[in-house]
């Protein structure tokens, strides 16, 4: 689906009639929103890094997050949860990109088996994050409660829960909102509307929607487990 | 919008599907080994440098994941300037947020006595700890 060039040359795309970017209206504004979504993302992880970088000390991560589920009591495994998340979400993303490639073919078959796949990934990412919240709930962890030391051994800021649970929070949200949306796509094309309609643009615009959540995971993820 | 029946089309955006999911894969596998590296590296400007490296593999996974995954390098190229050069607001914004961050800790720890005291005083290791650390750890 990718546009030649050399039509961009001969083409009036500002003459009218047709869409300047050679792009359906509801797909530009998709990416106009995720343009805003972006930034207020943006806002908080950066509002996190400001607080960070304003505040002597802070616990390491990897003291924090160190369990799984089933594992027990003396669990010492940092990074290993937040990995398995991170691919779950990017083989997720792939099964999306692949649902959309069918679309393009009008494989409806297809559509159909790689939209059950990602929504399956984004479900599997929603029971692993409420996992997350539920362990460092019982360890005392909450908005406003910090059970957990500085890495150097001094008191710690609420700010630290208080931000991991307002945008993991804040994240976990968009990507519940995006299975519900991948849900009513499944919906949609097993009704065979888009056979209908003739094209599967809706679901170029959920996955869209699907890779900017899957985007703001690496991020978030990066910011507050690794770096 | 008409696809081309042609298998080859068809075989190429599988391949780069394929391409880009490994890339994504490799970066972060990299970037978690890079993680776990810093956990035995003590000197704060190795783990900056560490820190560094991490970014710049998290930018260059958003590059991937925006272009191929979300399409965008494949759109009409003033479509792709809309998004991309509002965009470029980030390294403003990130590069004065975190400078005016730090000078903050700064000021604190000059002027404010009590900031200063409480980044230096350890809590002592008990059953039952308390939210203001009373007892002062004997730093040796």
């Amino acid at each position: 689906m990718s546009t030649s060039t050399t039509a961009t040359v001969n083409t009036k795309w500002w003459s009218g009639g047709k869409s300047p970017f050679n792009v359906e209206y509801g797909k530009l504004m998709m990416w106009y929103f995720l343009m805003s979504d972006a930034f207020t993302f943006g806002a908080f992880l950066i509002a996190y890094g400001t607080t960070r970088f304003a505040t002597a000390g802070w616990p390491n991560p990897n003291e924090v997050f160190k369990s799984y589920p089933f594992a027990g009591e003396n669990a010492n495994a940092p990074l290993v949860f937040v990995s398995i998340m991170t691919f779950i979400l990017i083989i997720s993303s792939v099964t999306m990109v692949l649902a959309v490639k069918a679309g393009q073919e009008m494989n409806k078959k297809a559509v159909v088996n790689n939209l059950i796949l990602t929504i399956l990934g984004g479900l599997a990412f929603l029971s692993c994050q409420a996992w997350e919240w539920t362990h460092l709930f019982h360890e005392g962890a909450w908005w406003g409660r910090n059970p957990f030391l500085n890495a150097d051994g001094t008191q710690s800021t609420t700010n630290f829960t208080n931000f991991f649970f307002t945008i993991t929070g804040f994240h976990g949200f968009h990507v519940f909102s995006g299975v519900i949306i991948n849900i009513v796509m499944l919906i949609m094309t097993l009704m065979d509307k888009f056979e209908q309609r003739g094209h599967y643009l809706m679901i170029e615009k959920a996955g869209l929607y699907w890779h900017f959540v899957d985007l703001v995971w690496v991020f978030v993820f990066t910011c507050f487990y690794l770096i | 919008m008409e696809h081309t029946s042609h298998v080859e089309h068809h075989e190429d955006g599988k391949k780069e599907v394929l391409r880009v999911t490994l890339i994504l894969s490799v970066l972060t596998i990299i970037e978690l080994a890079l993680g776990f590296l810093m956990m035995h590296v003590d000197a704060q400007g190795t783990r900056l440098l560490i820190k560094g490296v991490i970014v710049i593999l998290m930018m260059a996974k958003a590059f991937y994941i925006v272009g191929y995954f979300m399409h965008l390098k494949h759109e009409i190229r003033n479509m792709i300037m809309t998004i991309v050069v509002p965009l470029l607001l980030f390294v403003w914004f990130i590069g004065a947020f975190l400078y005016d961050g730090n000078s903050f800790k700064n000021l604190r720890m000059t002027y404010d006595s009590h900031k200063k005291e409480m980044s230096t005083k350890k809590v002592e290791k008990k059953e039952e700890m308390k939210e203001t650390p009373e007892v002062k750890k004997a730093v040796e």
